[in-house]
């Protein structure tokens, strides 16, 4: 590995963590066929028509499960943004999940989808006391059961 | 986003993460973590290979099984693509205009297509398409020496600006190369080794060190390697 990734990989396990003690563990108490499964990614994707994502915003966009036209609001020029513009689904494979639910693999696809700003302050306090918990309970409302966690 | 992943299991959330740094994940150790050495920006893989995105997805569910935190790694490694892509730039057409402001007009028809086969756009996060040769412009001319105070760049964030000239030069990049979906990070190498907009925003940068403008103001204006 070289270039561009191996230089951020290198970076990133550098980097001080977050802490987390005793942390949960969440066993899911129905078949995987039976589950509802969001896609949430920290990507910074948007549609056009919603805010922006301002640099360091520990804020969350909601995606409804038919969007499409959708770009990548991410500040870092770290990573790779081509493959998002050929197929979303290498970030947001939210195709793919339409597919599991049609094969009967998993229940069901979520109404909605959630996107964060992946460039988060390094004690993430805001993201684990503040708007972490909001989407969660977004992601109930909407019967969630199962989240796929997409990075960039 | 295993922080995220912690809260949102405390919630009662059953999580799985798509890993892209192994060493932060294996620290934070998440509750399910399927680590995939793929290029950053990419962690279903690869674009249009909806088997290999499949594969991946049912690697991660698979994870929900497990009765207690666990940490796999896929398989398959994906390693980006230095060699930039090859994509013919349009030829100099009027000599009077600096050669990225030149270049970036005669591209402008490649990446209206791509805005019409796509039905959105990158570009737009500090200026439009139409200010894409302005903005070229007052990079040219900080290359060349001239002072960032006196001279202003429209959309004024120089880290906003340089994403949205990039993506103009990507998508329109995109609708010009033939071929398969190229490897990750052969677009970015073909910008800043093979565009006069790419050649000109390094040089650009580098004199606004140079002339002692603020960190965040010019180092990200390019990938840290370069």
């Amino acid at each position: 590995m070289t270039g561009g990734d191996a230089a951020m990989r290198s970076y990133g396990a550098q980097q001080p963590v977050p802490t987390f003690e005793d942390p949960a563990f969440t066993k899911l108490d129905k078949p995987l066929s039976q589950a509802r499964v969001a896609i949430v990614t920290s990507a910074a994707l948007h549609r056009p028509d919603q805010d922006r994502f301002a640099p360091a915003d520990s804020g969350f966009r909601a995606l409804d499960r038919a969007d499409r036209n959708i770009v990548m609001g991410h500040w870092s020029p770290n990573f790779d943004h081509s493959g998002f513009q050929l197929d979303i689904n290498v970030v947001y494979p939210i195709d793919r999940l339409e597919e599991l639910a049609a094969q009967g693999v998993i229940g069901d696809v979520s109404p909605r989808h959630f996107a964060f700003a992946g460039n988060q302050p390094e004690t993430v306090s805001e993201l684990r006391l503040d708007t972490g918990p909001a989407c969660a309970k977004e992601m109930l409302a909407d019967a969630v059961d199962v989240v796929v966690l997409t990075p960039v | 986003m295993s922080a995220l992943a912690h809260v949102f299991e405390a919630e009662g959330l059953s999580t799985i993460v798509l890993a892209s740094m192994k060493e932060v994940a294996e620290r934070m150790m998440p509750p399910r973590t399927l680590y995939c050495e793929f290029p950053l920006g990419r962690p279903l893989g690869r674009p249009d290979d909806v088997e290999l995105q499949l594969d991946v997805l049912n690697r991660a569910l698979a994870l929900l099984d497990s009765d207690e935190p666990v940490f796999e790694t896929h398989p398959l490694v994906i390693e980006s693509e230095e060699t930039p892509l090859a994509c013919s730039i349009p030829p100099r057409f009027d000599a009077a205009l600096p050669p990225a402001v030149d270049e970036a007009q005669g591209l402008r028809a490649a990446y209206d297509r791509s805005v019409d086969a796509r039905g959105v756009t990158s570009v737009g996060r500090a200026i439009d398409a139409d200010t894409v040769v302005e903005a070229l412009d007052v990079l040219h001319q900080w290359a060349e020496g001239s002072s960032w105070k006196e001279t202003p760049l429209p959309g004024k964030i120089t880290i906003a600006v340089c994403h949205d000239i990039r993506a103009y030069y990507t998508e329109a990049a995109l609708e010009l190369a033939a071929g398969p979906a190229p490897g990750a990070r052969a677009v970015e190498s073909w910008f800043y080794t093979e565009t006069e907009a790419g050649k000109a925003m390094m040089a650009a940068r580098t004199q606004l060190k140079e002339q002692g403008a603020p960190f965040p103001f010019w180092f990200y204006m390019a990938p840290a390697h370069r």
